[in-house]
């Protein structure tokens, strides 16, 4: 009765508490799914243990970023700097940074405005919360700093959203102001449609679809919202291995040392 | 206990003095464990780790973290973005919480299922109950520190909890805010009570372990340990077995700390508190489900906070309540069923404590808080009366009904 390790006969036991807890957290992910509005999965190329960020999407989101969303929504805890890790040199950085303007003072006390620069942060287009306020019609464009993570499945949710404006049907009132996006919760957003065909130019060659402008645009935001998900990754996997190594190693040493109690 | 013998003299003239060496070689190396523990009893040396590894991450985020409402939620994210590998320790931190209540309600179950709290381990058990309830405390404390949309909604949620006290009620909860709703205030002094509840922690760890020493762990038997040849030395075949243990769980802790850092948490608290935004739901972390769900299961608001903290109150009264002297489910046949459906009503409760509060949801949060006391109150003292148990072992090393002879176990009794 006892040539088998105690734990074994309690097989079931665990079994059934993996199965519990599997449950448990399944439903948790139905729970943050949440509200019934199912869009399109996309294999993102950033998504998976070993995913990393397309660099040329990420520098053709950036574009679009600039040009088509930055009218109304800040990044405000993103740096000129931290462009570097998509891709920019010095000059490129601090050309980009110079096309804004901060508020500063000079010797005399006197608030006067310089060019931003690479130690920046990104400038946002209103001064405050207020005057976004007044100028959007009464609405809040959000800061897209962390607008991924802040999203349950933040980058499907994302694409699907800017893609997401169709006709109203006959029984929805659109009120002034408002538009009709199928994938926003209560169909009724304060943003008009911001993408459309040829909406950009890419450098690249690449066509300006708003569907690739979408996917662009989420990858660059993605990035922005978890700058250290490429290095987060390659230290998991460098991590994980040797922690894979330590623990069959210390399994064969429990297994020798327990072998004169075990096989008596 | 055999006196330790030390070779260096330096070790020596300092254990003469201060006998921290005899101590140690008492207590972690020679410590007599019953020799059939199972992996469920790895657990509270994991337990015991995560701790350490919530206080020296917890400390290092201190180091920049700026307890202030206009400064908080960036602060965060500077040490996310600009400190060197704070991605790292912050989400160490934040899913260290989650692991540390998965590691605790494992070991929690684990000693009901085993009878680990009856006599004489009753004050191993309440100090143990103790501990989970510091820990409750500093977790929901340490959630209002990014001060996120769930941060503070959930802080104000709960808090407000206190005003269903009769009389006192709204005085305690401004008493509480410092003020009159949750802001600078509050988050300080929960920034200060965070960052010293874990020593209490500490505090009341060491008399568990005080308390556990003084009889030992409990085994899978439930019964009492005979002699030497039910035991085996601490050292090496439980230090072996916690160190394989242990590289389990940092596996797993590992995986999620670097590929689903977010997976426990909640998108909304990426989106800095706006007292004039309330969430469409708002959800406490995930170990608060259960007691979340009880809360919101009675239609009284004052009965609901009592049945909330009566749910971890009759946790203290357990040993007591529970009158067989049968320790193990293993020979409980009817308590072993009854410990499962406890463990699905538990789950079920978390199930719904995620759940809106309406329709069919409330009427199973209601049924499912009801089984929950009473499987406490009413089956634990009358289950004795109607269950028959299994004959006992005689001993651990003596299996019952074993053809194994009495002198095959003394062979491996450990040699002095």
């Amino acid at each position: 009765m006892n040539a088998k390790p105690y734990w074994f006969k309690n097989k079931r036991f665990i079994i059934q508490s993996c199965t519990i807890l599997y449950l448990f957290f399944s439903s948790q992910v139905c729970i943050a799914a949440g509200e019934k509005i199912t869009y399109p999965k996309l294999d993102w190329s950033f998504s998976g243990i070993t995913g990393t960020f397309d660099r040329a999407s990420q520098q053709r989101g950036l574009q679009v970023y600039k040009e088509v969303c930055a009218g109304c929504h800040g990044m405000r805890l993103l740096a000129y700097r931290n462009l570097k890790a998509i891709g920019y040199n010095d000059n490129e950085i601090k050309a980009f940074a110079s096309e804004n303007s901060v508020n500063t003072l000079n010797d005399d006390g006197e608030v006067i405005e310089r060019e931003a620069r690479p130690s920046d942060k990104f400038v946002s287009p209103y001064p405050n919360e207020q005057a976004a306020r007044v100028a959007n019609g009464g609405a809040y464009p959000p800061d897209l700093s962390l607008i991924v993570k802040a999203r349950s499945d933040g980058a499907n949710y994302l694409h699907a959203l800017l893609t997401g404006y169709v006709d109203a049907p006959a029984e929805q009132k659109v009120p002034d102001g408002m538009y009709y996006n199928k994938y926003y919760s209560g169909k009724l957003i304060g943003m008009p449609q911001p993408l459309y065909e040829d909406g950009v130019e890419y450098a690249d060659g690449t066509k300006a679809t708003p569907d690739q402008m979408a996917r662009d645009v989420t990858t660059f935001l993605a990035w922005a919202s978890e700058p250290e998900m490429e290095d987060r990754k390659r230290l998991g996997i460098s991590v994980i291995l040797f922690l894979l190594v330590l623990t069959v190693l210390s399994y064969l040493a429990m297994k020798q040392i327990w072998a004169p109690i075990k096989n008596r | 206990m055999s006196k330790a013998k030390f070779k260096n003299p330096v070790v020596k003239w300092i254990d003469h003095r201060l006998p921290i060496f005899s101590f140690m070689d008492h207590e972690l190396n020679h410590y007599p464990t019953p020799k059939n523990l199972n992996y469920f009893w790895n657990f509270g040396s994991l337990a015991g780790i995560a701790l350490v590894t919530m206080i020296i991450t917890g400390i290092v985020l201190s180091m920049n973290y700026t307890a202030h409402v206009d400064y908080a939620f960036d602060s965060v994210e500077r040490i996310m973005r600009d400190v060197n590998h704070g991605w790292l320790i912050r989400y160490i931190h934040m899913n260290g919480a989650s692991f540390f209540f998965i590691v605790v309600y494992i070991h929690i179950f684990r000693g009901l299922y085993y009878g680990s709290y009856k006599a004489p381990r009753e004050l191993l058990w309440i100090l143990g109950v103790l501990i989970l309830l510091l820990m409750m405390a500093t977790a929901f404390m340490g959630y209002v520190l990014p001060w996120g949309q769930m941060s503070f909604w959930g802080a104000t949620v709960i808090t407000n909890l206190f005003s269903a006290i009769p009389l006192v009620g709204e005085s305690i909860v401004t008493w509480l805010w410092g003020g009159f709703s949750v802001d600078n205030s509050t988050l300080n002094r929960f920034f200060s009570l965070h960052f010293v509840l874990p020593f209490v922690i500490v505090g009341v760890v060491i008399l568990h372990l005080v308390a556990l020493h003084r009889f030992g762990s409990n085994n899978p038997i439930g019964i009492d340990v005979k002699g030497t040849q039910d035991t085996l030395p601490f050292n090496p075949y439980y230090t072996i077995k916690d160190l394989f243990g242990l590289g389990v769980f940092l596996t797993i802790f590992a995986a999620a700390v670097f590929f689903f850092p977010n997976f426990m948490g909640h998108p909304d608290n990426y989106i800095e508190a706006n007292p004039m935004v309330t969430p469409a739901h708002i959800v406490p972390e995930w170990y608060f489900l259960p007691f979340y769900a009880i809360l919101r299961a009675i239609p009284d608001k004052l009965g609901g906070v009592l049945f909330m903290f009566g749910s971890i109150a009759v946790l203290f009264v357990i040993p007591w309540l529970d009158r067989s002297s049968v320790r193990s489910s293993q020979f409980r046949p009817i308590f072993k069923i009854f410990f499962w459906i406890l463990l699905a009503d538990c789950v079920l409760l978390g199930y719904l404590g995620a759940m809106p509060a309406e329709g069919i949801y409330v009427i199973l949060s209601r049924i499912a808080t009801a089984y929950y006391f009473f499987h406490f109150l009413i089956l634990f003292p009358l289950l004795p009366y109607i269950e028959k148990t299994k004959p006992l072992p005689i001993s651990i090393s003596e299996p019952v009904l074993s053809g194994s002879s009495p002198a095959s176990a003394f062979a491996f009794r450990e040699k002095k």
